[in-house]
């Protein structure tokens, strides 16, 4: 009976270990605490108004609240690998066990990639896409608060073993067999594959909703060719999403499939096949880092032309360079196996298509280039971003050229070459795009600014900590030391540059208190740093809505007639009499949480084998759905009078 | 006209600073590697001295288009600042369809060159191609197990634990496999890796150019042990080869069905270990194992 009600899950499953127990209470006592003060300022309304929200605008600061959270638990993951590491050498082991070493670089990964890269991604994309094609929605609002609370569900579930049982210690891309029954029997894995099995769902979603969003709501006017480079990137992104992500949710399957059931996909005998999952799982993940990364490129093409005063430099071949890219991006998954003795000709080919990749980016970064060249360049922090981007990742693309060669990876393949290579794509473009992005946007939600002189020390934290963390890396790379090792022999001589490593990593973090720093700063001295709806001297239309902007985005619809749309308008001092009309937005709606709960019991159910929880969680998420598919009356009305009350008192567009 | 040239000199001082940052950064760097093995730059056998040459061209091949994407950067980030008013400003001008021509073009033709170079090394350092050589090739089966290496060596009957004795200046022919959970067979010095995986077997061919005692690792997370999973490899004169498969055969330790079964158990950080004999087929055996239907063992529902 206790079997059938609880499943796996006994007293003994929580977790003992004074470490991972004390971040994990930790977590659940700050949890507790903004409860009691939720309770106490009398907020939970205000909550509660946000959590149901469909506005992409209210759900894309939710995404990057999540992501920042995750950003310092993946951080504080980094300070203990890297303890470890700089520590168990020779006759000393360290800090922490083998297994909590391994459980620790595998939630690293993962978190970093799924919780904070795309939590990122896509809290920008919520908060930018609509206003920059001119929409006042996405597609399927709905939709779009169902895909952030599966995500969050995802967020909840990857921190859960924390606090009852353990994390997966099969890295963040768990290989079979390893993280088959037979090696894996804990349910370490099992967390790993419902989190992103989840949050992997949210993000199909997502990137339905961005690509419709961007292909049917866009201003009158602005045809594929007027778009900015960012839509651009996001919808090639997007089309990623939708081809990429289905196999995860199909390879993740598979493996739940042999885990729960007993079948024999993956497995070393019975049939299985671990190289099948290998292929699958890299033929969602080559095209993964550049779901990441095209939105970064796009950011970059926004914020180089605006900081330049100057039109983006060839706007087309931008265009064609992001196509290629997206097209390529599947061409390539064979490049992180070469090592798996696949004949030469199949290595030759996905070496040689690994290095076309290089030809459209290395355009995008030339014509970045030549955007700055004759223009009159403001150095602001966005600009610092920038610049470091294209010193860090054009290492990284050399050091990634490098790796195609099959010959030559068969030295480098998963050595700390390879780890330092792919933390230099990542931080140097995505991670630096973000914080580019979010400089050079927040004055739009704001109405001011960042403190300039605290994100220059940012800035520089960032980069020289990222330096002194991964040079190092190379380095070691070089001398034969492979990932993931949690103790080595003193005589090597590895010590030094793991210390070295250990100090950047120190600095990064840093660099991230002197964010949260500048934030806060910048929030208490806002009025120092006020500025208009356009700050920047922008060129595209989010710059034409009020700050912050009203929750229709637009009160009139613009028509778009060229590229750099708002700066045309400003240039040619377009003042269009408004005609305040009624608009209709979507009401609030609880569903989105509720199914978010729903797949949480799913989750849960399935991960410590309580069947019937994961039952009720799925017939509630059907149910909520059809109650929801249902309804007719998802949408109020603001009337044409409201609408001039508000932007005649916000002086907005 | 004062304050500018004092930005000037701030910005130059800036400038000094970080050049002597970078230097003394480099200074700590070369002390740091300084007397210790860079495996994959200290090559002491053909593949990996070939391996190193194919790595210095890409290099080499890559800076023809980051360098100047570093003085592109800076000159035109530091001619086009704001406070520089002389400079000239083209706020409209969007494209040029030469430059463009210019950077499509240079890096396909780069990358023209650097896949003819791919074709050519994958196809002739290609893992499973013997290598060419007068003395006849030495066949070693590899074995991952959680988690230490077995080495069989089937011609001479004779089998070794963690440690992996070769005749210097001698095609060594390895067959590797797993039984246990994937992970991959890694010596630098001698050249690049392939993976081991059950019920399957790969090839590597290495050959070490003389005397010497170098790091063998493995490479892929396989498990709790997997740090611990190293080996030496020793690369030693005929002689003392032979001699050792002496000693070897002498050794009171002999790896049949049993024996192997009990060794196959995890353990972690075993000392090396020589094997007299070795129950003939058994390298066949351990991959077999995986082809045979499930009896339903590990599997619990």
């Amino acid at each position: 009976m206790m079997d059938f009600l609880l499943g796996g899950l006994t007293p003994s499953a929580f977790v003992h270990d004074p470490l991972m127990a004390g971040a994990g209470y930790a977590m659940v006592g700050a949890l507790v605490l903004a409860a009691v003060g939720l309770t106490y300022f009398k907020r939970w309304k205000w909550l509660w108004k946000w959590m149901t929200s469909l506005d992409p605008k209210k759900i894309g600061v939710m995404y990057i609240v999540v992501a920042v959270i995750m950003l310092l638990r993946g951080l504080a993951d980094v300070l203990l690998i890297r303890t470890q590491q700089a520590t168990s050498v020779g006759n000393s082991q360290g800090i922490l066990s083998s297994d909590h070493f391994q459980q620790i670089f595998s939630a690293h990964g993962t978190i970093m990639i799924f919780f904070v890269a795309m939590g990122i991604i896509f809290g920008v994309l919520n908060l930018i896409v609509p206003q920059q094609i001119g929409a006042r929605d996405v597609a399927f609002p709905f939709m779009n608060s169902v895909s952030f609370w599966l995500f969050a569900v995802g967020m909840l579930l990857i921190n859960a073993p924390l606090v009852v049982g353990e994390f997966a210690a099969t890295g963040w891309l768990a290989y079979p067999p390893l993280s088959e029954l037979q090696y894996s029997p804990g349910v370490g894995v099992d967390y790993w594959i419902w989190s992103l099995q989840i949050a992997g769902i949210g993000s199909l979603m997502s990137g339905i909703n961005f690509f419709v969003t961007i292909i049917k709501k866009r201003a009158p006017g602005m045809t594929l060719m007027k778009m900015p480079v960012f839509i651009w990137s996001v919808l090639c992104s997007m089309s990623l999403v939708m081809f990429a992500f289905p196999i995860l949710t199909g390879t993740l399957g598979m493996l739940s499939l042999d885990r729960l059931m007993g079948m024999h996909f993956f497995t070393s005998g019975g049939g299985g096949n671990p190289m099948m999952y290998i292929n699958l799982i890299w033929a969602w993940g080559h095209p993964e880092v550049y779901i990441l990364v095209l939105p970064a490129f796009g950011i970059f093409s926004e914020i180089v032309p605006v900081f330049s005063g100057k039109k983006l430099f060839g706007y087309t071949s931008m265009v064609v360079a992001l196509i290629a890219i997206t097209i390529l991006s599947f061409t390539v998954w064979l490049h992180h196996f070469f090592t798996m003795g696949a004949g030469a000709d199949v290595n030759t080919f996905f070496g040689i298509m690994t290095m076309v990749i290089a030809i459209p980016t290395g355009v995008k970064v030339f014509n970045w280039i030549f955007t700055m060249y004759r223009g009159r360049i403001r150095f602001t922090t966005p600009m610092l971003w920038f610049m470091g981007f294209v010193t860090t990742f054009t290492i990284g693309g050399m050091t990634g050229v490098l790796m195609s060669v099959p010959a030559a990876d068969f030295q480098f393949h998963n050595s700390l070459f390879l780890v330092a290579h792919f933390h230099n794509m990542i931080i140097g473009g995505v991670v630096f795009g973000a914080f580019a992005a979010f400089t050079y946007w927040f004055p739009k939600f704001t109405g001011f600014t960042l403190n300039e002189r605290l994100g220059r020390y940012a800035f520089w934290l960032w980069l020289v900590g990222f330096l002194l963390a991964f040079i190092p890396l190379y380095i070691l790379g070089f001398m034969g030391a492979t990932r993931r090792l949690d103790h080595y022999d003193a005589s090597l001589g590895w010590q030094g540059l793991f210390i070295v490593a250990g100090i950047g990593a120190l600095l990064i973090c840093a660099g991230v208190a002197m964010q949260l720093l500048q934030v806060t700063v910048s929030i208490i001295k806002r009025k120092e740093n006020m500025v208009g709806t356009d700050p920047w001297n922008g060129r595209t239309l989010e710059w034409a809505t009020a700050t912050p902007p009203p929750e229709y985005n637009f009160a009139t619809i613009l028509v778009v007639s060229t590229r750099d749309a708002f700066w045309e308008m400003k240039k040619n001092k377009v003042v269009s009499e408004p005609t305040y009309e009624s608009i209709s937005i979507p009401k609030n709606s609880g569903l989105g949480v509720i199914i978010g709960l729903f797949a949480l019991l799913v989750g849960f159910g399935l991960i410590w084998h309580i069947f019937w929880l994961a039952l009720v969680g799925l017939v509630g998420v059907i149910i909520v759905l059809i109650i929801r598919l249902t309804s007719d009356d998802n949408d109020e009305v603001i009337s044409a009078h409201e609408v001039r009350m508000i932007e005649t008192a916000g002086g907005g567009a | 006209m004062a304050t500018s040239t004092h930005k000037h000199r701030t910005l130059l001082k800036k400038v000094i600073l970080s050049l002597i940052a970078l230097i003394a950064l480099s200074g700590i760097f070369v002390v740091l590697m300084n007397g210790h093995n860079l495996a994959v730059l200290a090559p002491a056998g053909l593949i990996a001295s070939k391996e190193k040459t194919l790595i210095i061209i890409t290099t080499l091949l890559g800076l023809f288009v980051v360098i100047p994407v570093f003085i592109l950067l800076f000159s035109i980030a530091w001619k086009y600042r704001e406070g520089n008013s002389k400079a000239t400003y083209t706020p409209d001008v969007g494209s040029n369809r030469l430059l463009e021509g210019l950077w499509w073009g240079i890096p396909a033709t780069i990358i023209v060159i650097l896949g003819i170079i791919t074709w050519q090394s994958t196809h002739e350092l290609d893992p499973y191609k013997a290598i060419s050589s007068t003395t006849k090739a030495l066949n070693v089966q590899v074995v991952s197990l959680q988690w230490k290496w077995l080495f069989i060596y089937p011609d001479l009957g004779v089998a070794s634990l963690n440690y992996l004795p070769i005749p210097e200046k001698t095609p060594i022919h390895f067959d590797i496999t797993s039984d246990a959970p994937m992970n991959s067979f890694w010596i630098p010095n001698l050249g690049g890796q392939v993976y081991a995986m059950s019920g399957m077997s790969t090839q590597l061919q290495l050959m070490a150019d003389g005397v010497g005692t170098y790091r063998g690792s493995s490479a892929n997370i396989s498990g709790e042990g997997f740090a611990g999973m190293t080996f030496n490899v020793e690369s030693m004169t005929n002689t003392n080869f032979n001699n050792w498969v002496k000693t070897a055969k002498q050794s009171a330790d002999t790896l049949g069905d049993v024996t192997y079964t009990a060794l196959a158990l995890p353990s972690k950080d075993m000392p090396p270990k020589n094997y007299g004999s070795v129950a003939s087929g058994l390298y066949n055996n351990i991959i077999m194992k995986y082809m045979m239907p499930d009896d339903g063992s590990g599997i619990s529902m």
